[in-house]
């Protein structure tokens, strides 16, 4: 077994650290306070083939492999956790999807432009009242000769704000359930389609969340992504490759939060030496370089399946999980590494402690990954 | 109009360097290796030509074991067109003189309209293969080039180069060997297509005998390497900020005779 990169995986790592720690890294803090969406670096990302990874070139992507994905999203994340969702939303649960299921007109329209980063686009599922349970969507969409009428609300979209279509989740023959959801691709503009609102967060300030509303919204047939009921198998595929984006989004912020806590324990003293000689930091350092190499490793596993074809989505919940509760865990001690300076925005760790909680709760909360996972060990799956 | 940049692989600069067993060489284990800053300026000067003038070639050449590989697909990652590898163990302990003359059969192969490189490699800091290149070839050099413009036809280069307090600007007729400067460009990332489609462009291994440069023995030897001694520790002054200010006085004037 191999478990080290190839010299194109190496250089696609280089070449993203160079770039988050040349031209993310010093506006990270900035962004964050000011919640300001970094346009120019995002557009930036899409310039260098960051937001389209896996989509061949000849739609507008990079044609690299989910392991370069994960490497990338990770030394993203280790800068700036809210480039790095903007990333994997678009490349995993945009991209991805309308590549896999799209038609050769709809990829024209909603992949090229997309995968190549020109315009960004998000993933329309959580309702307030289908969280976890997304089962239970809401918004209709009710067909009107070659067109449907949407009305509903979507919570809690990613790059929702700054998205120019958005992949959304309607019920389009509620007495069949989950299976009488479908997915349309909705662009911007469209006469009813209203972004009311965006959310103030705890972290991953930089990166816009926001609410939709459709009201008698009307978007062509020809707008829906593969057949009507495929909706919710389209959602949850997406989702499996999201979560590897996530994971490695994951890895990212521990691995920041805990060359932050390292630098610190070498610079800082305490009874004459630095801290890192003490035996209690010593063990926290320890423990979170073991975790984190651990997820790194279980996120690249996911995405290795993946790239070999092969079912991933078990190790990818296990890879999420794993990821953020390290995420949450490896920022927490960092901060306490600090000591008081960690609690004060002076020093950047506090960010990643406030980016690190969210990796816990979207894209599948580590409750539901507990639940996926423990499904398929028991042959429930 | 082909361009060819000379490049040179070295520690990354976040390298602590130690030097090794053998105190004539550095503890190579676990370096990371890039290409040198300067020669990255060169590269990307080379792109942005070529780009302006719609047309040419770009090629990069290196001299030095394997893993100079990894620095040549990082330039053709960039955009170089292809790649000239000299990778024969008799140019082991080349010296600036032998190196030059190595390039300097390469280039007379290629017959480039341009020679562009860094101002000096980071890691010996010795700046003097442009120079013996340039001599060998009988062409004009000019070193620390902070702008370059070449004139439609593709006869004459205009170069400014760095100078204290301002630029002095040249012109030179092709072909030239220019050096790059810091300041001269900002270097590309490479893009993912670029590194992507790296492994299909050409890297040609060359040994003495292709170039028909015979493996002389350097001419300069290196002795020994030796680390600084470590610097002193600052001190901090401290107690009333009058006689703290006094102390401070003292110490700039009569230690470290300062001031």
């Amino acid at each position: 077994m191999r478990v080290e990169l190839t010299e194109e995986q190496e250089m696609i790592r280089a070449m993203a650290r160079e770039f988050a720690d040349k031209e993310i890294r010093p506006i990270a803090a900035d962004i964050d306070r000011g919640a300001r969406f970094p346009q120019e670096t995002v557009r930036r990302m899409g310039a260098l083939g960051l937001l389209g990874m896996t989509i061949p070139p000849v739609w507008g992507g990079s044609g690299a492999d989910a392991v370069s994905y994960a490497v990338a999203v990770e030394e993203i994340a280790k800068a700036c956790a809210s480039h790095a969702v903007v990333m994997s939303v678009n490349n995993s649960l945009f991209c991805e999807p309308v590549h896999k299921h799209g038609t050769e007109e709809q990829k024209k329209r909603f992949l090229v432009p997309f995968a190549s980063g020109a315009r960004i686009g998000c993933f329309a599922l959580t309702e307030p009242q289908a969280g976890s349970d997304a089962t239970n969507q809401a918004t209709l969409a009710v067909r009107d000769g070659d067109h449907y009428v949407v009305n509903g609300r979507k919570l809690f979209v990613t790059n929702g704000r700054e998205a120019a279509a958005a992949l959304v989740f309607c019920q389009t023959d509620r007495a069949l359930g989950h299976h009488g959801i479908s997915a349309l691709l909705i662009e911007k503009g469209t006469p009813g389609f209203g972004v009311p609102r965006v959310e103030d967060k705890l972290g991953l300030r930089a990166s816009d969340t926001a609410e939709f509303v459709f009201e008698d919204c009307r978007v062509p047939v020809g707008n829906r992504l593969a057949g009507e009921g495929m909706g919710f198998k389209i959602a949850m595929g997406a989702l499996d490759g999201g979560r590897i984006g996530i994971a490695a989004q994951a890895v990212g912020i521990a691995a920041g939060a805990w060359e932050l806590a390292l630098a610190y324990a070498r610079e800082r003293k305490s009874f004459g030496v630095p801290i890192g000689q003490h035996q209690m930091v010593q063990w926290m350092l320890a423990d979170m370089a073991t975790a984190i190499d651990a997820a790194r490793l279980l996120t690249l596993k996911a995405a290795w399946l993946k790239d070999a074809g092969q079912p991933f989505g078990t190790v990818a919940a296990m890879a999420k999980l794993f990821a953020a509760e390290t995420a949450m865990k490896v920022a927490t001690d960092a901060v306490q590494v600090h000591g008081g300076y960690g609690y004060i925005t002076d020093y950047p760790v506090e960010r990643y402690f406030r980016d690190a909680k969210i990796t816990q709760i979207y894209e599948g909360t580590s409750q539901i990954q507990k639940l996926v996972i423990a499904r398929a060990v028991l042959g429930e799956a | 109009m082909k361009i060819l940049v000379p490049v040179k692989q070295v520690p990354d600069t976040a390298t602590q360097v130690k030097v090794g067993q053998d105190a004539r060489q550095i503890e190579t284990g676990g370096i990371t290796w890039i290409i040198s800053p300067y020669d990255e300026f060169a590269v990307e000067e080379a792109l942005r030509i070529k780009e302006k003038r719609g047309e040419g070639e770009v090629v990069v050449v290196s001299l030095g074991p394997d893993r100079v590989k990894e620095a040549l697909r990082s330039a053709l990652a960039m955009g170089a067109d292809r790649a000239i590898h000299v990778n024969d163990p008799a140019f082991n302990e080349a010296d600036t003189l032998l190196t030059a003359r190595v390039l300097a059969a390469v280039i007379k192969q290629e017959a480039p309209a341009l020679v562009i490189v860094g101002r000096q490699a980071i890691d010996d800091d010795m700046g003097a293969v442009p120079a013996q290149l340039a001599e060998l070839l009988g062409w004009p050099s000019l070193y620390w080039v902070m702008e370059a413009a070449i004139d439609a036809g593709g006869r004459t280069i205009r170069a400014g180069r760095q100078v204290e307090g301002g630029l002095e600007v040249f012109e030179a007729p092709l072909p030239c060997v220019l050096t790059a400067q810091k300041g001269l460009n900002e270097p590309r990332y490479p893009t993912l297509k670029g590194i992507m489609g790296a492994k299909k462009k050409e890297i040609k291994d060359l040994r003495a005998d292709d170039l028909g440069v015979a493996p002389e023995s350097a001419q300069l030897s290196i002795v020994r390497l030796e680390t600084l001694p470590p610097r002193p520790p600052g001190r901090i002054i401290g107690g009333d900020v009058r006689e703290a200010a006094h102390e401070l006085v003292r110490a700039l004037r009569e230690e470290a005779k300062a001031i």
